[in-house]
C-alpha cells in the first residue's frame, strides 16, 4: 500500500507554530520520523492560517527536501500556490488534489502534466460530495475520462471517495467502501483508489479517533485501496494495516511478519 | 506483436563466497533463462559433494568416477576442483555423527583446514545431520575457516543460533533451512537477520526432492519463494541452493537402475531446479555436473 504521511499540515499547531517561527527542525524532524515510519509520500500543507501560503509551501518543500528526497504531496486548495509547491519538488510530486469540476480539472490535469505528477481526484464537484456511492462513481467517471483526455496515464491517477467524519455523516463510510470496490472497473489498468483516512474520525472525542481510524482503515483494505493519507507515526495503525494487507494476502505470513514488514 | 516482459521491482540479493576466486551468486532482476527477461549477472553455480569419509552406501556406478580418492578427503576435493571443474566444493562432514565414526570437531577442522590450502574454488562446509554434535563442530570449523569466507550450513528453525552467531564472528554466509514450508523460511530469515546477520549472506534451503520423490514440492516453493523476492519481500530475496546429488543418488533407481540411470535421475532433477530459481546445485557425478554446466551454458545463450 502507497502511504503518504498527513503530519505536516499546518492543520496541527506544532507545525503552524514551525511555520510562523520558520522552524526547520520541528518540520524536518517530522519529515524523517514519517520516513522512518515506511511513508511513501509526504503530504505538504501550509494551513487555513498562514498569511502567505506560497511563501510558506516553498518554505515547507525546500526545509523538508533538506533532509529526504522523498515524493511529496502537495496539498493545497490554490493554484498558485499547487504551481509553486510543484516546480520545486525533486522526486515526482502528487497533487493533492483536484476535484470533477471542469475548470479545476483543466488547470490541475495540465499541472499533472506539465509536472509529470501524479493526481488525487476527489469525487465531488461545484454540488458537494454526493451522498451515496452512485454519485460517487458518475464523478468518478468523469475524472477518469478527463484523465485520459489531457494525455495522463489512469494509473496516475488516485481516486478519493472522500470520507466524512462519522460522527454527523455516518451513512457514508459504507458508500465509500462501495466506491473503492467499484472504482476498479473503471479503467484497464484500473485507476489507483486512496482515502484522507483521519478525515473519518474528525470530532469524534480524542480516545476513540485511532480506533475509528485503524477499523475503517482495515474495512478500506478488504475493498481494495491502494493508498491512504494517514498518520504513518500512529503504530497501532500501522499493525492494522499491516494485518489488513496480510489477510489480503499483499504479503506472505510468517510469525514475525509485522517486523518483516518494517523490514521491507 | 510486442513482447510482454515483466518488469520485477526487487532483485535478489547477491552473495559472495570464497576469498582465494570468490565467486558471486544471486543478483537477479528477474526469472532466470526467460529471453528478454533473464537479467541474472551472476550464472547457476555447480558445487560438487566431497565427504570426510568413504560415503560407502554410494551406488558403485557413482563411487567409480573417484576411485581412491573417497578415502581421502583432500585428494577427492582436487580432483572435483581441477579435473571435474567443480565451481564450488561442498564438505560433507558426515564422519563427526555420533551413529558413524563420531570424529572429533578438532579432526573435522583439519580436514577443513588441508581442503582450503589445496583448493582455490569456494568451499561450501556441512555437518552430519547431529543438532548437538553439529554445533559443536561447525562453530569449531568455522573459526578455523575464518577469513575464507565460507557458505556454512545448515541453520533450521530449531537449531540456528550457535551457527549464525559462528558464522557472524567468523565472516562466514549460512544456508537456513525450511522444510518445504515458505513461511517458516521467511521466519526463519528474520530470525537470523535479528542476529544481525547481512540479509545478503543467507543462501535458502528449502529441502530438495529428487525426480519422483517430490520435486515437484520444492520446486513450485522455490518458484513462489523467486517471484515474492522480486516482488518486494526482502525475506525471501535470498539466492537458493539445493543438494540434488544426494537425493538423486538415494533413489530405488539410480541405486538398481542400469549403468546411467542416476547419471540421468540427477541430471533431470538438477536441470528442473535450475528452472526454478536455484543458484547453486550440489552434485555428485561428474558426467551430470558436466551436463548441467553444458544446460546453463545452453539456457544462457
Amino acid at each position: 500500500m502507497f502511504l503518504i504521511g498527513e503530519r505536516i499540515n499546518g492543520m496541527f499547531k506544532d507545525v503552524a507554530k514551525a511555520i510562523k517561527e520558520k522552524n526547520k527542525a520541528v518540520i524536518q524532524a517530522l519529515a524523517l520520523k514519517q520516513v522512518s515510519c515506511k511513508a511513501n509520500a509526504l503530504d505538504v500543507n501550509v494551513g487555513p492560517a498562514s498569511g502567505n501560503p506560497k511563501e510558506a509551501m516553498e518554505w515547507l518543500v525546500k526545509t523538508i527536501q533538506e533532509v529526504t528526497d522523498i515524493s511529496l504531496s502537495i496539498d493545497t486548495t490554490k493554484q498558485d500556490v499547487m504551481e509553486t509547491g510543484l516546480g520545486i519538488c525533486k522526486s515526482r510530486p502528487i497533487i493533492n488534489s483536484v476535484n470533477a469540476n471542469e475548470e479545476k480539472m483543466k488547470n490541475l490535469f495540465g499541472l499533472a502534466k506539465k509536472h509529470n505528477a501524479s493526481i488525487i481526484g476527489l469525487t465531488m464537484d461545484k454540488a458537494g460530495i454526493p451522498k451515496d456511492s452512485e454519485g460517487r462513481m458518475e464523478l468518478a467517471m468523469k475524472l477518469v475520462a478527463s484523465c485520459v483526455e489531457y494525455g495522463i496515464d489512469a494509473s496516475s491517477l488516485y481516486l478519493d471517495a472522500v470520507i466524512l467524519p462519522v460522527n454527523v455523516a455516518q451513512p457514508h463510510a459504507k458508500e465509500v467502501l462501495r466506491t473503492i470496490r467499484d472504482s476498479k472497473m473503471l479503467a484497464d489498468p484500473a485507476p489507483k483508489t486512496v482515502l484522507g483516512l483521519s478525515n473519518v474520525s474528525q470530532g469524534s472525542p480524542a480516545q476513540y479517533k485511532n480506533l475509528i481510524n485503524r477499523t475503517f482503515l482495515a474495512m478500506a483494505i478488504a475493498n481494495g485501496l491502494d493508498a491512504a493519507i494517514l498518520d504513518v507515526t500512529d503504530k497501532e495503525l500501522m499493525d492494522s494495516l499491516i494485518t489488513a494487507e496480510l489477510l489480503m494476502e499483499k504479503q506472505l505470513y510468517c510469525d514475525s511478519y509485522l517486523e518483516a514488514y518494517r523490514k521491507k | 506483436m510486442e513482447r510482454l516482459i515483466e518488469k520485477w521491482q526487487d532483485k535478489i540479493s547477491e552473495v559472495t563466497i570464497g576469498a582465494k576466486k570468490p565467486i558471486k551468486i544471486g543478483g537477479e532482476t528477474g526469472i532466470y533463462f526467460i529471453d528478454g527477461e533473464d537479467k541474472c549477472p551472476n550464472p547457476p553455480r555447480v558445487a560438487m559433494e566431497v565427504w570426510d569419509m568413504d560415503p560407502e552406501a554410494w551406488p558403485e556406478a557413482l563411487r567409480s568416477s573417484f576411485g581412491k580418492a573417497l578415502n581421502d578427503p583432500v585428494e577427492w576435493a582436487k580432483l572435483c576442483a581441477d579435473k571435474f571443474s567443480a565451481d564450488l566444493i561442498c564438505l560433507r562432514l558426515a564422519s563427526t555423527h555420533p551413529d558413524t565414526k563420531n570424529t572429533s570437531r578438532e579432526e573435522a577442522g583439519k580436514v577443513v583446514e588441508n581442503i582450503l590450502k589445496v583448493i582455490s574454488v569456494p568451499l561450501i562446509v556441512i555437518g552430519s545431520s547431529a543438532p548437538e554434535k553439529d554445533n559443536d563442530v561447525m562453530a569449531y570449523c568455522a573459526n578455523v575457516a575464518k577469513g575464507e569466507n565460507c557458505l556454512f550450513g545448515i541453520a533450521t528453525q530449531n537449531n540456528y543460533k550457535t551457527l549464525a552467531a559462528a558464522c557472524l564472528s567468523s565472516g562466514h554466509s549460512i544456508i537456513s533451512e525450511a522444510p518445504i514450508d515458505i513461511n517458516i523460511a521467511k521466519q526463519l530469515n528474520i530470525l537470523i537477520c535479528d542476529m544481525q546477520f547481512q540479509a545478503d549472506r543467507i543462501v535458502i534451503h528449502h529441502a530438495t526432492g529428487a525426480l519422483g520423490y517430490g520435486l515437484e514440492y520444492t520446486y513450485s516453493i522455490m518458484e513462489r519463494t523467486r517471484l515474492a523476492g522480486l516482488s518486494g519481500d526482502k525475506m525471501l530475496s535470498m539466492p537458493m541452493i539445493n543438494f540434488v546429488g544426494q537425493e538423486a543418488w538415494r533413489t530405488k533407481e539410480a541405486k538398481t537402475g542400469q549403468k546411467d540411470t542416476g547419471v540421468l535421475w540427477e541430471t533431470a532433477t538438477a536441470t528442473a531446479y535450475l528452472n526454478s530459481g536455484a543458484d547453486i546445485i550440489v552434485m555428485n557425478h561428474p558426467k551430470a555436473v558436466e551436463e548441467i554446466k553444458k544446460t546453463v551454458h545452453r539456457l544462457k545463450a
